[in-house]
């Protein structure tokens, strides 16, 4: 199976993801070829196999609804790109 | 004394043939003197010596663990507090960790002394070091040859002499194939005995750290402070942590070892299989027994780890937005423009290639197909390791099919890349904990011996490791130039 540019710029915009223009044929080799390695799993008979996501096919645990982290937003706010009044800040989305 | 191991180093703290702040200049020395090798991302020479007097304080109050006033060096995708953790690229290179990762925490307690943060792929995304931002970490028995990754520095590191040991983690053999690149010892634990909390995600359900270290001693005593249930992971397994040096001198007389025929197959080197049937051969001598054993669906673990390591790494990386913290891009004209050229231009190409993969596998009418069907190979993986560790208590091959290969020979081709990392991916997809123990030369670089366990079986792994390491010196070997 192989991808063209242009599934490989639908894939970059589903991802938020910017790539250089001059890189897309090279992503859609590398993906297409991925793709190919892939195929061989079609082949393989897994009806009646159950998924598996965790390898102890442990759940999650759940806990007592309670907060137990403190108040650390001015720490936290002090590594952001661009914060105002506690808020963080980006391009205006409403006008 | 970059030689001598953490027993022996805790001897002279307490003997006062050193003192811890001694010990400490002496690697800061080191690393100063290698920075060549790109080992280090930061070095906190100030915090590191602060560490130091403080655990001779420790010492010397008789509080001290195995491990106060060691020096040794975190990966860094752990994160730090109040320091720079990039893991390894430019999204993160000015992220100061505003907290500690539950490893970090432990080993402070233990009063270990943290020499700085140790180079890596991009996100732990690379089998040689070359994704990383800071560039590659050059292999110390070669320095034209890579380190093996994503825990390249990490293990670079520890073969150079420039920590006592460190942290790596192992989403597809992160921790195995660089200490088998560069003759180190590094153990895989099984999934859930290390906690994840503060160790960026990378594939949730794959990644796992562990310890690297120059011998199994070292990474029975690392691991014994890693090792343990976190309630801030919620993937943590809640179970007991054994004595892992108490088990280190058990008799190996009785073991039976499996050998799977996918491990010796087409594209293994053979002169790193004529060193794999060696060490096999040393284990026959204390007492081990053989058998030939399969793992039919081997060859399946490729396809289906590059559909699930993808698919989580999109889901993950996609918290890299440019809004809270992290780089972003000069002038943003809307908010759309802001994540899609932040994440271009934070992220390199290895990144970006497995993030559109991931996003592809999880798209609309391909979930089933890639994500489910992958999750489904991989049970079938799993129920092979689980028969065949029915049948013999360790399975041992190679780590790598080959010794280390030369920077650039293959970052050009990412396909080739991602099928050498065929004997270590199917451990991570199981589940088990698998470690690399030094087990030889070919063309004078090392090569690793990979024994795997059944899970929470690392003690076994640990006294497999050690007895081996008894008889043979492959483990000690120095590279010239780091004497």
């Amino acid at each position: 199976m192989s991808l063209t540019a242009d599934e490989v710029k639908k894939i970059a915009h589903l991802a938020r993801l910017g790539i250089d223009q001059n890189d897309v044929q090279a992503y859609a080799q590398d993906l297409s070829g991925m793709l190919d390695l892939m195929a061989r799993m079609a082949e393989v008979n897994t009806n009646n196999v159950l998924p598996m996501a965790h390898p102890m096919d442990q759940v999650q645990r759940l806990r007592v609804d309670a907060v137990t982290e403190g108040d650390l937003r001015d720490k936290y706010q002090a590594i952001a790109p661009q914060v105002e009044a506690g808020l963080y800040l980006v391009p205006k989305v409403i006008e | 004394m970059h030689k001598l191991s953490i027993s022996e180093l805790a001897q002279g703290l307490r003997s006062k043939q050193f003192s811890s702040v001694e010990l400490t200049q002496s690697f800061l020395a080191r690393i100063s003197q290698h920075q060549a090798l790109n080992c280090f991302v930061t070095v906190t020479e100030g915090q590191a010596l602060q560490q130091a007097k403080a655990a001779d304080l420790r010492l010397a109050s008789g509080q001290a663990t195995l491990l106060t006033g060691i020096p040794l060096a975190q990966k860094d995708i752990f994160c730090t507090d109040g320091i720079k953790t990039s893991c390894g690229s430019k999204m993160l290179d000015n992220f100061i960790a505003p907290y500690n990762a539950t490893v970090v925490e432990n080993l402070n307690q233990a009063g270990a002394i943290l020499l700085g943060k140790l180079n890596m792929d991009e996100f732990a995304m690379g089998s040689s070091n070359e994704t990383s931002y800071y560039g590659a970490v050059k292999n110390p028995w070669d320095l034209t040859a890579v380190p093996g990754g994503s825990s390249g520095g990490s293990a670079a590191a520890v073969a150079a002499g420039l920590a006592v040991c460190a942290t790596g983690t192992d989403t597809g053999g992160s921790i195995r194939q660089p200490a088998s690149h560069c003759g180190i010892t590094g153990l895989k634990p099984t999934y859930g005995r290390v906690s994840r909390y503060g160790m960026i995600a990378y594939a949730s359900s794959l990644d796992q750290g562990g310890p690297m270290a120059r011998s199994a001693e070292d990474a029975a005593i690392l691991l014994q402070t890693m090792a343990g249930f976190d309630s801030k992971d919620s993937t943590s397994v809640d179970r007991p942590v054994p004595d892992y040096q108490a088990a280190l001198g058990n008799s190996l007389a009785g073991l039976k070892i499996g050998l799977p025929k996918e491990f010796f197959g087409e594209g293994l080197h053979p002169e790193v299989a004529a060193a794999i049937t060696d060490a096999v051969k040393q284990y026959q001598n204390l007492g081990a027994q053989v058998e030939d054993i399969s793992i039919p669906n081997l060859s399946l673990a490729i396809p289906a780890y590059y559909v699930i390591a993808p698919a989580e790494c999109s889901a993950n990386l996609s918290r890299f937005d440019g809004v809270r913290y992290g780089y972003r891009c000069q002038n943003p004209e809307d908010l759309a423009d802001l994540y899609t050229r932040s994440r271009g231009e934070g992220f390199g190409k290895e990144v970006k290639r497995r993030i559109l993969m991931g996003t592809y596998a999880l798209s609309a009418g391909y979930y089933d197909a890639y994500y489910i069907k992958a999750q489904k190979i991989r049970r079938l993986i799993s129920e092979d390791f689980k028969k065949a560790l029915s049948q013999v208590d360790v399975i041992m091959g190679p780590v790598a099919p080959t010794p280390a290969f030369g920077i650039g020979e293959m970052i050009d081709d990412p396909i080739a890349m991602y099928l050498s990392d065929i004997y270590t991916i199917a451990i991570n997809l199981a589940g088990l904990p698998a470690m690399s123990v030094p087990a030889g030369f070919v063309n004078g670089k090392p090569i690793g011996l990979q024994i795997i366990g059944d899970y929470f079986a690392e003690e076994r792994l640990l006294n497999v490791a050690h007895q081996y390491q008894q008889v043979t010196d492959w483990h000690l070997y120095v590279p010239k130039g780091f004497e």
